[in-house]
């Protein structure tokens, strides 16, 4: 540790021992269970279904806690706040629509596709989407978009443990051995236990993780504003600074406290796009269809929102802050507001118990990110090892190639954060964000509908694709060095509204316009539709009907190419 | 797809169809599920400082209410989709081979 405290030079920070210590405690504590999880409920780690779906066994309340688990990131824990520090209720507050709209949504759909999956054995969407289209290329399409969009997404993990680190004086300048060398170790524990526990070990620590989440935040929701001078200050505080102006372009104001009405369309977009993104993402896919049965999915969307509730407070602890006056300066000297709610805790709460919420959200990054991992490394064996490069494999060989495709995806997502500006990884899940959307056609449309032709959809991803990075890209604001930074925000204007919008949103419609378009011309043209090897009933089935996995049969003799 | 009306075998079920439901049921539960979308969708409608509930203003406190009545929603739409369409057994989907229906 001597090291570690030498290479912070920074003078407003040596390392925090007491609250260093608890977060070694508590993280070793999830370490032991993660190790420990493979034996729960154990029927052997041979299979894929086994290792990245958990047996498909989880019952209401593990999934609750797992999926709880999984879609709040540590990453969600550090933006959330910093947005509605830096920008206001625009940028951050919308988390709370968006977490609320989420349900009712995923009510819709997920029930189908658990029922799907479970008739057919499919495993991920891509699986889903190759049979009921009949299309390998539309599958690959779903798997590749799905990898992409979740890499990053595993990296902005690391960078919330990252902040927690820095909060707590390791890490920032020095030599590179000891800067990095606590991250290093996280890495090496997640990547650890996931590759000998599968889904059990981040099912197992996502009780500990949501515990202590809800722990802290409680308790710095009750204790904080006492001490900053009561909400009537909070409140008053955040309204000043949001109306102060700018610094880097001083005409406008710093953010929007309620939003105004130009920018109503902003927030409601941000709200639905993010709601209809985040079930396509593979990791939200695979803690769902590791429930045990078509209605588990359907309670959780009546009792998620607990999540939700707490992710407002949460939110609310960015403005917490103003009114405290934290300083979120990084160990380099420069001001990161990413690190305002780390610093919140360091700042107000006794050593200890900085300490036990510096390992909530440590732990919270460790959930999320072994199930990313898992979920990828599932597309990718999946739909291309088995689909592609190996028709032959056995469900051990499967196993085996899940197993090192998750810890290679980790590993790429490490040298990613190592070697690479943070921005870049803020920039790429914003990307990811607006990619992941793209499949949602296929993948919803499909489960109620065979209309669409399969060329029309990858037809209306490309077009969605193109768009949304082209615009992402265009977004541009001036940085602090007089340059200009691209992928500066996930807003842009839609066309013919003439509004501010959430870019991801305005991708999808061009891509549902463009798919519809070209579906009618398709099917004018009469062009192979591809074979569907679903069935209507497939969609209603549930725990206890006889299961059809046809294991054996590799899936691409029963459909023609593409 | 082999339709039921060919089909002698007695209780045969036709697994290629969308199971029965109860419409009006299932309108009832859409109307929930779609109404907190709505709400929030609308943010002219609650984009406001006033009424405040103690220190928050109505912009923050109502979305909280939301939470709330999202998930009240949609479990009363889970009691309702459950009723409207009770789960229909499936069969083997070989039901000539098999005893059907029973």
């Amino acid at each position: 540790m001597n090291t570690l405290a030498l290479a912070t030079t920074n003078d407003h920070v040596g390392v925090n021992v007491v609250a260093l210590t608890v977060l070694i405690a508590l993280f070793t504590l999830v370490t032991v269970m993660g190790f420990m999880a493979s034996k729960w409920r154990h029927a052997g780690m041979e299979s894929l279904d086994e290792w990245g779906l958990g047996g498909r066994s989880f019952g209401t309340w593990v999934t609750w806690f797992l999926l709880g688990g999984d879609l709040y990131t540590a990453y969600t824990f550090i933006a959330v706040p910093a947005a509605m520090f830096a920008l206001g209720s625009v940028n951050g507050f919308f988390a709370v629509p968006y977490t609320i709209v989420l349900y009712p949504i995923i009510f819709i759909f997920m029930s189908r596709l658990w029922s799907v999956s479970h008739r057919h054995g499919f495993v991920t969407t891509s699986d889903f989407v190759g049979n009921r289209y009949g299309s390998r290329g539309l599958s690959l399409v779903i798997a590749v978009t799905g990898i992409l969009a979740t890499m990053p997404y595993i990296a902005l993990q690391l960078v919330g443990i990252q902040a927690v680190l820095e909060v707590i004086g390791l890490g920032g300048s020095g030599n590179v051995i000891a800067q990095d060398l606590p991250l290093f170790i996280a890495f090496a524990v997640l990547a650890a236990y996931t590759y000998s526990s599968g889904l059990r070990a981040p099912a197992i620590i996502a009780f500990v993780k949501d515990g202590l989440i809800y722990l802290v935040i409680i308790v710095a929701v009750v204790y904080l504003p006492s001490k900053v001078g009561g909400w009537d200050h909070i409140f008053a505080a955040a309204q000043h600074k949001m109306a102060s102006p700018s610094k880097l372009t001083p005409a406008k104001p710093t953010g929007a406290y309620i939003p105004p009405a130009t920018q109503y369309w902003a927030y409601a977009t941000l709200a639905l796009g993010s709601a209809l993104a985040l079930f396509m993402y593979p990791h939200s896919i695979t803690a769902t269809l590791s429930s045990k049965s078509r209605n588990t999915i359907r309670r959780n969307a009546a009792i998620l929102p607990a999540y939700s509730f707490v992710l407002g407070l949460l939110a609310l602890l960015g403005w917490v802050a103003i009114a405290a006056g934290t300083k979120p300066i990084g160990l380099d000297g420069v001001p990161n507001p990413q690190l305002v709610v780390p610093q919140l805790f360091e700042d107000m709460f006794p050593s200890w118990f900085a300490g036990v919420a510096f390992a909530a959200i440590a732990i919270g990054a460790l959930v999320p990110a072994a199930i990313m991992a898992i979920a990828a490394a599932n597309l990718f064996t999946r739909n291309i090892y088995r689909e592609w490069l190996k028709p032959s494999a056995t469900p051990a060989q499967e196993a085996k190639v899940g197993k090192r495709v998750s810890l290679a995806v980790k590993f790429v997502a490490l040298v990613f954060v190592l070697t690479m500006d943070k921005q870049n990884a803020i920039n790429f899940q914003l990307l990811g964000g607006i990619w992941i959307l793209q499949t949602f056609p296929a993948i919803v449309f499909g489960l109620y509908t065979r209309w669409f032709h399969r060329w029309a959809l990858i037809a209306g991803w490309a077009v969605g694709m193109i768009y949304g990075t082209a615009a992402a890209y265009n977004v541009v604001k001036p940085t602090l060095g007089g340059g200009t930074q691209h992928f500066a925000g996930s807003l842009a204007l839609i066309p013919v509204l003439a509004q501010l919008g959430y870019i991801a949103l305005t991708a999808f419609v061009i891509n549902v316009i463009v798919a519809t378009a070209a579906t009618f011309v398709l099917r004018a043209l009469k062009t192979p539709a591809g074979i569907d090897t679903t069935i209507k009933g497939d969609y209603f089935a549930d725990e206890g009907d006889p299961r059809v996995k046809p294991l054996d049969e590799p899936i691409h003799l029963v459909t023609p190419s593409v | 797809m082999p339709n039921s009306q060919d089909h002698d075998t007695p209780g045969y079920v036709d697994h290629d169809t969308i199971p029965p439901a109860n419409r009006s049921l299932m309108t009832v539960a859409g109307v929930l599920l779609l109404l907190p979308i709505v709400a929030l969708m609308w943010v002219s409608s609650y984009a406001r400082i006033e009424p405040k509930l103690g220190a928050f203003p109505f912009f923050i406190w109502y979305q909280f209410l939301w939470v709330f009545l999202c998930s009240a929603c949609t479990y009363t739409a889970y009691r309702l989709v459950l009723k409207a369409r009770p789960h229909r057994q499936m069969t083997s989907d070989a039901p000539k081979d098999q005893e059907a229906g029973r």
